[in-house]
């Protein structure tokens, strides 16, 4: 049985549907990522599992128990807040406190766990200074303390990194996988950003406009999106529009207006005829100048209009001679160098056949 | 530069009390006048030359501080004054102080403006930031119109009207239970908590205004019941707001006339009434000597409002 689970959920402000029919189950231990772009419903699915929002339609189990009925400070479910939501009279200590005084621990016992908590978010010599003394970083380990340490079943966090700056982001990240293995606590983690999720996550459900569109383990995700929306929204994809016009399995023959026929992966069923979608990573793009040679099934011609410079990786946007445009990434290995190609060098774009998906929605 | 202004500034104000002084206040007003002027020149000339608020401003500002203040100031110094007339100085003296406090009703009447003051400042302090609050958390349309319009109708329709309704409605409803009800200290009270409740409201409300909303889900989320929250996170929150609106209540309740005039009937006098009766005889010094002590009264609550609440005092934008 899942901890968490949501059967066909659903909630409406008014003409707009923001959660959609979702049903989703998480497992025990599990780092469960809810990632979509701003206004997707994210926020207010999270609400709805901490008890502040109800319902339409569907229902929340919580190892099998309906929580309809229980209100927000009776659920094991503790929420870390995008704005921190740190209690400004109180200190950091008692902050921490307040859960295991609500929940009618010893005295001695609370300033014992309160000693752990800030231990195990390295904030030990902070606990006497009130939340306007910190920086932000600090008040998000205060944040994540006072909601783990009185050890919820689940843990859910709106964005919690999102006001941090890229650097102190990626510390946090890596301190929050670490947090997560250590207490061993399910997590429930709400993000916009992609790199973030891919990075931290066991499971993903990619929402959109209420709805999940996919949920799976990242690297499925990246490299199996089921659609459109999602290949887009995860990574970066070239994408070309065609049709099916031959089916051998997994392996699916493509006519791409320009590109002529091409070989790639398509999920099993699909039918010769109709409309798709032929979604390729740049990552998977090799380059070469032209008459080198390459043992690639795909090979077309085109021109370097531009290139991305980002230290690792320089990405490449090529003009194919027949008026199709596509993204190439190469990595910059070699020591010292920048680029490969200059603009307006002719170069031959090639993939494996293995590297195309193909997507019907 | 500074030392100087601040000396010339020293000096027009002895200027101003000597000239008053030594006239009898025949001079004061050209002694005022002389002082405005000096001080004027100096804090204009004192400005940086760049923003200048330049003499006319100064001197317009001063000239309103001025007139809201100079009557006060005098007030008070009449109250050390050692004469039975409010028209020259004598000489100084506390004895209209003692005197004050030798008159009994002079004292009945203080210590009912008191128990009225803080019964209604009590009473308009839980039912304004029950207000208050519940306006902010559920943005209802309707009571924000019941408990701001008291605050902005004119004190003679309020009085008047809760004299009719005390004396048609309410005690003929009682009467008819058998119980006495006439106009005095109760009337007065709840009288008060209706005005009062709206101030309270309003800074309580404002104090919410700026308030993170995530902080009181956060306290039910880590486990606390509605009532905890309000006990715990909300209450200490909003305190200094609702130690603002309750000295805001209390003040306004201690100096008001016209309310209290209509519903406190025939035996019960409270400050302001008894100094109205005093000064339809003549104005003594002894009334100087009432009005000075509610006027440092007043002014304490003030200051202890402002410090609590300083978003009070500032304008916002
Ligand atoms: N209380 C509410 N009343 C009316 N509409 C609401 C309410 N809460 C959310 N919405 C709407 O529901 C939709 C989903 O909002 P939600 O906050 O869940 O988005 P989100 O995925 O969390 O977005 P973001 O990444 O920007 O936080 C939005 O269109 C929002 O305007
Ligand atoms: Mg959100």
């Amino acid at each position: 049985m899942a901890l968490l689970e949501i059967r066909n959920v659903t909630r409406r402000f008014g003409p707009l549907t923001a959660v959609d029919d979702v049903s989703l189950a998480v497992e025990a231990g599990e780092f469960f990522t809810l990632l979509g772009p701003s206004g997707c419903g994210k926020t207010t699915l999270l609400r709805m599992i901490a008890g502040f929002d109800l319902p339409d339609a569907g229902e929340i189990l919580l190892e099998g128990a309906d929580m309809a009925d229980t209100p927000p400070e009776k659920r094991p479910i503790h929420t870390v807040f995008q704005s921190y939501a740190l209690f400004p009279h109180m200190t950091v200590a008692q902050n921490i406190a307040f859960p295991l005084r609500m929940a009618g621990n010893a005295p001695e016992q609370i300033s014992a766990k309160v000693r752990d908590a800030l231990a195990l978010v390295h904030l030990e010599a902070k606990g006497q200074q009130y939340p306007h003394e910190l920086s932000g970083g600090q008040k998000q380990r205060v944040a994540l303390a006072r909601s783990l340490v009185s050890r919820p079943r689940v843990l859910l966090l709106d964005e919690p990194l999102g006001a941090l700056d890229a650097k102190l982001r990626e510390e946090m990240q890596i301190e929050l996988i670490d947090m997560q293995r250590e207490v061993g606590i399910t997590f429930v983690f709400v993000t916009h950003s992609q790199n973030e999720a891919l990075a931290l996550s066991s499971r993903i459900a990619v929402m959109n406009a209420g709805r999940v569109e996919q949920l799976d383990e990242p690297s499925r995700l990246y490299g199996f999106p089921r659609n459109r929306f999602v290949a887009d929204f995860i990574g970066k994809i070239n994408l070309f529009n065609g049709e099916i016009v031959a089916v051998d399995g997994e392996r699916v023959r493509l006519r791409v207006a320009g590109l002529g026929e091409i070989e790639a992966r398509g999920a099993a069923g699909l039918r010769p005829g109709t409309p798709a979608t032929l979604a390729l990573r740049p990552e998977q793009v090799r380059l070469a100048a032209i008459g080198a040679a390459l043992d690639l099934p795909n090979r077309h011609p085109g021109k370097v209009r531009d290139f991305l410079y980002i230290g690792d990786v320089t990405t490449y946007v090529i003009d194919l001679q027949n008026g199709q445009r596509m993204q190439a990434l190469l990595p910059n290995s070699s020591p010292g160098r920048a680029k490969f190609f200059e603009v307006g060098d002719a170069v031959t774009a090639a993939w494996p056949a293995e590297a195309g998906v193909v997507l019907t929605e | 530069m500074r030392k100087l202004a601040l000396g010339i500034e020293a000096l027009a104000i002895a200027v101003l009390f000597g000239s008053f002084l030594a006239s009898g206040g025949k001079l004061l007003l050209a002694g005022a006048a002389a002082a405005l002027l000096a001080l004027a020149g100096v804090l204009g000339l004192a400005g940086k030359r760049r923003e200048m608020p330049g003499f006319w401003l100064w001197f317009v500002s001063l000239l309103a501080y001025a007139f809201l203040y100079i009557p006060l100031v005098i007030v008070v110094i009449f109250s050390f004054n050692d004469s039975k007339l409010n028209a020259e100085w004598v000489g100084f003296t506390t004895a209209w102080y003692l005197k004050l406090f030798s008159d009994e009703d002079m004292l009945r009447a203080a210590l009912n403006s008191l128990s009225i003051a803080c019964g209604a400042a009590a009473i308009a302090t839980v039912l304004g930031t029950m207000a208050g609050l519940s306006m902010h958390r559920f943005k209802p349309k309707l009571l924000p119109f019941l408990v701001f319009t008291p605050v902005a109708m004119p004190e003679i329709l309020l009085g008047v009207s809760l004299l009719i309704f005390f004396l048609n409605s309410v005690s003929p409803a009682l009467g008819a239970l058998g119980i006495d009800f006439g106009l005095g200290l109760t009337t007065v009270v709840i009288a008060h908590v209706t005005f009062c409740i709206g101030f309270v409201a309003i800074i309580v409300r404002a104090r919410l205004a700026g308030m993170d909303e995530s902080i009181f889900e956060a306290a039910r989320d880590l486990g606390a019941t509605p009532w905890q929250t309000f006990r715990l996170v909300t209450l200490p929150l909003i305190m200094p707001g609702v130690i603002a609106g309750a000295l805001m209540a209390f003040t306004l309740s201690i100096d008001d006339f016209v309310i209290t005039f209509f519903t406190s009937g025939v035996g019960t006098k409270t400050l302001p009434l008894e100094i109205y009766t005093m000064i339809k005889v003549a104005v003594t010094p002894e009334v100087n000597a009432v009005s000075a002590l509610l006027m440092a009264l007043t002014l304490g609550m003030i200051m202890i409002a402002a410090k609590l609440a300083p978003d009070l005092m500032q304008a916002k934008t």
